[in-house]
């Protein structure tokens, strides 16, 4: 582990390679916790099946070049599409029935989803660890730090579909009435916004939007059908840290946390990648918790 | 549910009432070994599932505190009673990089010493490791304290996987029993029999005192519990470590049940047990005293048949069968019973005054 260190500091190209990768990789973070946000800000519902969306999504990009041969950038729309109809059957089946319930209740039942969609995929694929052919190289710059062409690719992708779903929710009718309900369902309902057909469409709306990062997973990573649970609880994390609403938030601890992952895994090992997902979780968390009893102090 | 509402006579205090639930749970306990001899691991099993389910109760149905992460104290024990078990004999870290090549041997004294010793570490063990981390998650509320729970489980799973003393990922094979393969599964069949029923007593205890009323007070309001002098944290704290202790007990019978320890799929097997354990409260009502006994028996004997009939497809029937627990029964088996036959629970309707009240407002 010192050793690592050391390596580190002697090597500061080293230290590039892990930041570029960091932030390549939080890109696509970004977009699953973008997408829990959006769900939880409107609907109150705790999403715990985002990483199995994202899981899901990667699969069938996989699933579909495998069997037609097409890249898997262009199948992405078709992807979105298919994950779009999924979200919407979820929400009819399951989600509808637990939005006023209490938060333990959406938790567990989103927790449920992901189970059952895990198992599925599962019997589908097998458990072996699959990983999308991108087609495309690895360059190194300055002869030191070597970059991934996909990664890159994957990146610009994130800007451009993060920039569609700005301009979609401040343009379009549709969005404007997510952002209508999510600040009072009650006067939206008044307004004749139809709540519950914009409950469905924001469900919808995020399982695309995992879908999406699915794709992207499945060429600069690898799949796997129970690695779902890691990408939920880095949503999670995004999102505690960054707080709802907050876009520029979530872009900037979705960035850090993939260079925090990158850093983390190098210096301690491979195998505490998921330990410093989770450590982040626990971190984020009592640092939250910190500034609450400060909080409650000032009332006192 | 308390000696302070003995007076009202319904099913959850009045003991004659429970009487036939009793003679028929232990009355089965004692003869299954005679009835289904070839089945005593899975009814093993189910002992350890209504422990389960009871430990997750005290947390989740009588304190409010929806715990995702409580498999850590069964991998937990699991942990100690086997680094005991093999410590007393052995060094361990020899012993676990040895694992494959050299058979290490124990005496039968050796053995039951061990796993007297490692099961008592195991529960005092994981029942101090619960203050540890109830100082950290007891200030997160609500979803938060289920994610922050579920966050540790999956981390210490991982950790145990990294820690190449106790055998790293490739995991830790159990001192073996040194009987005949039935006289092992009896000793183990009595073991989880024996550790359920006695939780179940404890726990029933608990709950007649009043540390029982404190911990359901803190459940109905939190902020209303501390100003009428209930120390929260210190109570929190209390039940927490409690059910650890009991799932202490749990982890180190499954470790040495199954004989080999493994740190993600035995020990610390967070989306299985660990959503089990929430699943089976939920399933007979949550925050009474037989709902979770009830729920573990029907969730196993679902869970069971399935595994028998639905080759490959059995995650798939449970994770539904989750589901629709969650969704759409989270009164559970007792809750729908109280709604059934509410008069024997002592939901009694006062005649004379609900006619009092019809005269008042027909004048």
């Amino acid at each position: 582990m010192l050793g690592n260190l050391q390596l580190l500091i002697a090597a500061p190209a080293l230290n590039v390679q892990l930041l570029l990768d960091g932030i390549l990789i939080g890109a696509v973070f970004a977009l699953s916790a973008y997408g829990l946000a959006l769900v939880w800000g409107v609907m109150n519902v705790k999403n715990l099946a985002q990483g199995d969306f994202v899981i899901f999504g990667g699969y069938l990009a996989w699933w579909l070049q495998k069997t037609f041969g097409i890249h898997p950038i262009f199948m992405m729309p078709v992807v979105m599409a298919l994950l779009f109809i999924f979200g919407w059957i979820m929400y009819v089946l399951i989600i509808r029935w637990v939005i006023d319930r209490d938060l333990f209740t959406s938790l567990l039942a989103t927790f449920g989803i992901a189970f059952v969609l895990q198992q599925l995929l599962n019997l589908a694929f097998g458990p072996e660890i699959q990983t999308a052919n991108s087609g495309m190289q690895t360059r190194t710059l300055f002869s030191t730090v070597s970059v991934a062409e996909i990664k890159v690719v994957s990146f610009i992708l994130c800007c451009i579909l993060a920039a569609l779903i700005v301009a979609f929710m401040k343009r379009s009718r549709m969005g404007q009435a997510i952002r209508a309900t999510a600040q009072d369902p009650r006067a939206a309902r008044i307004m004749g916004i139809d709540t519950e057909r914009v409950y469905a469409f924001t469900y919808a709306l995020n399982a695309a939007i995992c879908g999406a990062a699915g794709v992207l997973i499945a060429m600069i990573w690898v799949i796997q059908p129970f690695y779902g649970i890691t990408h939920s609880i880095r949503s999670f994390v995004i999102v505690t840290a960054a707080g709802l609403g907050n876009l520029p938030g979530v872009i900037v601890s979705a960035l850090g946390l993939g260079v925090i992952e990158q850093f983390g895994g190098f210096v301690l090992g491979a195998e505490f990648q998921q330990v410093a997902v989770v450590g982040m979780l626990l971190i984020v968390l009592i640092w939250r918790q910190h500034q609450m009893r400060k909080l409650r102090q000032v009332v006192q | 549910m308390s000696r302070f509402l003995k007076g009202v006579d319904s099913f959850e205090t009045n003991e004659r009432k429970q009487l036939p639930f009793y003679i028929g749970l232990v009355g089965f306990g004692l003869i299954a070994p005679f009835l289904f001899p070839n089945y005593l691991f899975q009814i093993a099993i189910l002992w350890i599932m209504i422990l389960f389910a009871q430990t997750w109760d005290t947390m989740g149905g009588q304190m409010g505190y929806n715990s995702l992460g409580n498999i850590f104290f069964f991998g937990a024990g699991m942990y100690i009673s086997a680094i005991v078990q093999v410590g007393l004999v052995y060094d361990v870290g020899v012993y676990t990089s040895a694992a494959g090549a050299g058979k290490a041997s124990f005496t039968p004294e050796q053995y039951y010493q061990g796993i007297i010793y490692g099961t008592l570490a195991a529960a005092f063990g994981s029942a101090l490791l619960a203050p540890i981390l109830g100082l950290i998650m007891f200030g997160l509320r609500a979803a938060y304290f289920a994610i922050g729970t579920l966050g540790i489980a999956l981390a210490a799973g991982e950790l145990f996987g990294a820690w190449q003393w106790v055998g790293g990922g490739g995991g830790i094979a159990m001192p073996v029993h040194p009987g005949t393969a039935d006289a092992r599964a009896e000793f183990f069949y009595w073991f989880s029999f024996g550790a359920a029923v006695i939780t179940f007593l404890a726990l029933k205890r608990l709950y007649q005192t009043r540390f029982g009323l404190a911990i359901n007070a803190i459940r109905d309001d939190e902020d209303k519990a501390e100003a009428l002098g209930v120390h929260t944290l210190r109570h929190k704290i209390v039940a927490w470590s409690v059910s650890a202790f009991f799932l202490g007990i749990s982890g180190a019978i499954f470790g040495n049940m199954t004989g080999f320890i493994e740190p993600l799929e035995v020990a610390f097997p967070t989306v299985t047990f660990g959503i089990f354990m929430v699943a089976m409260p939920l399933l007979g009502g949550k925050g009474t005293l037989w709902g979770p006994v009830m729920g573990a028996i029907v969730f196993h004997l679902v869970k069971e048949v399935t595994w028998t009939y639905l080759l490959g497809w059995q995650w798939v029937a449970l994770g539904m069968i989750i589901i629709i627990t969650v969704v759409f029964f989270q009164q559970g088996i007792m809750g729908w019973m109280k709604e059934k036959w509410p008069e024997k629970f002592g939901v009694v309707i006062d005649q004379t005054a609900t006619e009092a009240r019809n005269k008042g407002a027909a004048e």
